[in-house]
């Protein structure tokens, strides 16, 4: 079988605890960029995460990390880097020593290893807390010592379970820019979050899971757009709501027109996006109405969620 | 790919770095205390023998006695229980404090870890013990004044048997530690191989000719250098040769650690579980 080996190819992969399903039949390719996994709590996010780093092996099916397996531990993680979510380290030591001291695992000698720590700490902006004893850090600390761990080596693949936990709002906004500027560079940036408007601003796609199964992936907006049984909620805002709701309503992709309560605009919804935002410009050119904003109100990640999981994941939203 | 052409230089480089950790974690972790708890008791009764005991008349009698301590509680206990403590949690303790992650996430071969964390265990167990026995051996060997004793060591077998002894801790840091790496891997409570290890190394002279070579003491027992009676229930067995004592050590150690690796080749995060 030829895999792709510039993708993350999962073929039929199940992992079984026991009797206990982690997940199950997962097929799955992943390209480069920002691809978050959302799920509520015990969905499978972080079986997959640690399938995908060989921390555990699937009970059926193939991972092949850009043509690579964990086979061959020697290609595989220098290609891979791994932020867990454990948040566990070795006693006594230091954010610089345990990088070092990784990255001399990774067979790097002393030199190289020190320069390589100390340009992932300053990737992280934790440079003045480096020489510091981990045990001795906040919470968001350890979360950024880890992702600087697992970018010290400077990976194609990064896997990163709930990166952004315990971080405060700056510390988010650093994190998010250095995934983006990660993305940018070409890498693989695999992210489970349980903070969908997060999730929503750096997710070039998503992959949706429930009690184990994949429930939706792709881009966010194709997803939506295939969930026929919502149609899509826009908010048209514009100076004659009347006569745009008496216009749609002869429209067959429309299901619902109301117009707003301060008449300034209508909320319609369309099984069709594509065929609304053509009546939008049919109607402007028509009847010479001014647009002042159009609005999809539900094609966001928060929204997709929720119809397709439900909100009884103990989901922090 | 020929043995040659295989990257042996970064393997090494490895090994060096998983030593460095691992050595790290025993003076940081105080992984050192229990095990140098024990090293320090037959150091402690060889003191207290020097301050207070009787000055025997003739020196083999003193050999004699060091013998009696090394077989019975240096080699079947000291060291048994103490490559338990160190060997049995290079891979548990890593378990226990949610850590092995930050190895099986690097591009380091198992078999390379494998060999590292059991070197460091070696390196930590034999300047351990060795140190021990060698100093009790001096002590011991000093109760009759240090004009007897640099008799014993330099003009008779005293240093010839000094190194003899340590040797021989060496060669049992060797086999306990390639056996209790196993148990680590195997048993999530170290205390139940340790005593069975213990139990069974202990009461090895007892035990049928057939079985007594199915142990780590049955071999470095052949090569002690001061033989000692175990009473009317032993089961006296032709002792091995010093090479083929050695050899097979090492020839069972090499595969424990061949176990070891593909334990450490299975071996599975489930952090909850443990």
């Amino acid at each position: 079988m030829t895999v792709d080996s510039d993708q993350i190819v999962f073929t039929d992969v199940s992992k079984f605890y026991g009797e206990v399903l982690g997940v199950n039949k997962i097929n799955l390719k992943i390209g480069p960029g920002i691809t978050s996994l959302v799920g509520p709590n015990g969905s499978g996010k972080t079986t997959l995460m640690n399938l995908l780093t060989g921390l555990i092996h699937p009970t059926r099916g193939a991972i092949e990390v850009l043509g690579v397996t964990t086979n061959d531990p020697e290609a595989f993680y220098r290609t891979v880097g791994y932020c867990p979510q454990f948040d566990t380290f070795p006693k006594g030591i230091t954010g610089f020593g345990l990088i070092s001291s990784v990255m001399r695992l990774h067979g790097y000698n002393r030199r190289a290893a020190d320069e390589m720590a100390s340009k992932a700490i300053e990737d992280v902006h934790m440079t003045e807390a480096a020489h510091r004893r981990v045990a001795g850090y906040s919470k968001g600390m350890r979360q950024r010592i880890k992702l600087a761990l697992a970018l010290a080596h400077r990976p194609r693949v990064m896997v990163l379970d709930e990166p952004l936990n315990g971080l405060d709002p700056m510390a988010r906004a650093e994190s998010i820019a250095l995934f983006q500027k990660l993305a940018e560079a070409g890498l693989f940036v695999i992210v489970s979050s349980h903070i969908l408007h997060e999730v929503d601003i750096i997710s070039d796609s998503v992959v949706m899971m429930s009690n184990g199964y994949i429930v939706a992936e792709g881009e966010i907006q194709d997803v939506r757009g295939e969930m026929a049984e919502h149609p899509l909620g826009v908010r048209v805002r514009c100076d004659r709501p009347a006569l745009f709701a008496s216009r749609a309503f002869t429209e067959d992709h429309v299901v619902e027109v109301r117009i707003e309560e301060d008449s300034g605009g209508v909320l319609v919804r369309t099984r069709s996006a594509d065929q609304l935002y053509m009546f939008i410009n049919r109607i402007v050119l028509e009847e010479g109405l001014t647009i002042e904003g159009v609005i999809p109100i539900d094609d966001d990640v928060h929204s997709v969620y929720s119809y397709l999981i439900g909100s009884n994941g103990a989901v922090r939203l | 790919m020929s043995v040659t052409s295989l990257p042996w230089t970064k393997w090494a480089e490895q090994v060096g770095a998983v030593v460095s950790f691992e050595l790290r974690k025993f003076r940081v972790g105080r992984k050192w205390f229990f095990p140098l708890l024990l090293a320090a008791a037959p150091v402690t009764l060889a003191c207290m023998l020097l301050i207070f005991g009787e000055r025997p008349p003739d020196n083999s009698q003193v050999t004699q006695v060091f013998a009696v301590m090394f077989q019975t509680f240096m080699l079947r206990l000291m060291i048994v229980f103490g490559c338990a403590l160190v060997f049995a949690n290079l891979y548990r303790g890593d378990m226990v404090t949610k850590t092995i992650h930050f190895y099986l996430l690097t591009p380091t071969r198992r078999e390379v870890l494998v060999v590292g964390k059991y070197l460091a265990g070696l390196l930590f167990t034999s300047i351990l013990y060795g140190g021990s026995v060698g100093l009790t051996n001096i002590l011991i060997h000093s109760v009759n004044g240090p004009d007897v004793a640099d008799a014993h060591f330099f003009s008779g077998p005293g240093l010839g048997q000094l190194v003899s002894y340590i040797g021989i801790a060496v060669l049992a840091c060797v086999g306990y530690g390639s056996v209790f790496m196993v148990t680590g891997f195997l048993f999530k409570n170290p205390a139940i191989p340790a005593a069975f290890v213990l139990l069974w190394e202990s009461s090895n002279v007892f035990l049928p000719a057939a079985l007594q070579v199915v142990s780590v003491v049955h071999y470095l027992q052949s090569i002690v250098p001061v033989p000692i009676p175990f009473g009317p229930f032993a089961v006296i067995t032709a002792p091995s040769s010093v090479f083929t004592s050695v050899a097979g050590l090492i020839v069972f150690t090499f595969a424990a650690l061949i176990v070891n690796s593909f334990l450490m080749r299975q071996a599975q995060i489930n952090y909850t579980s443990d």
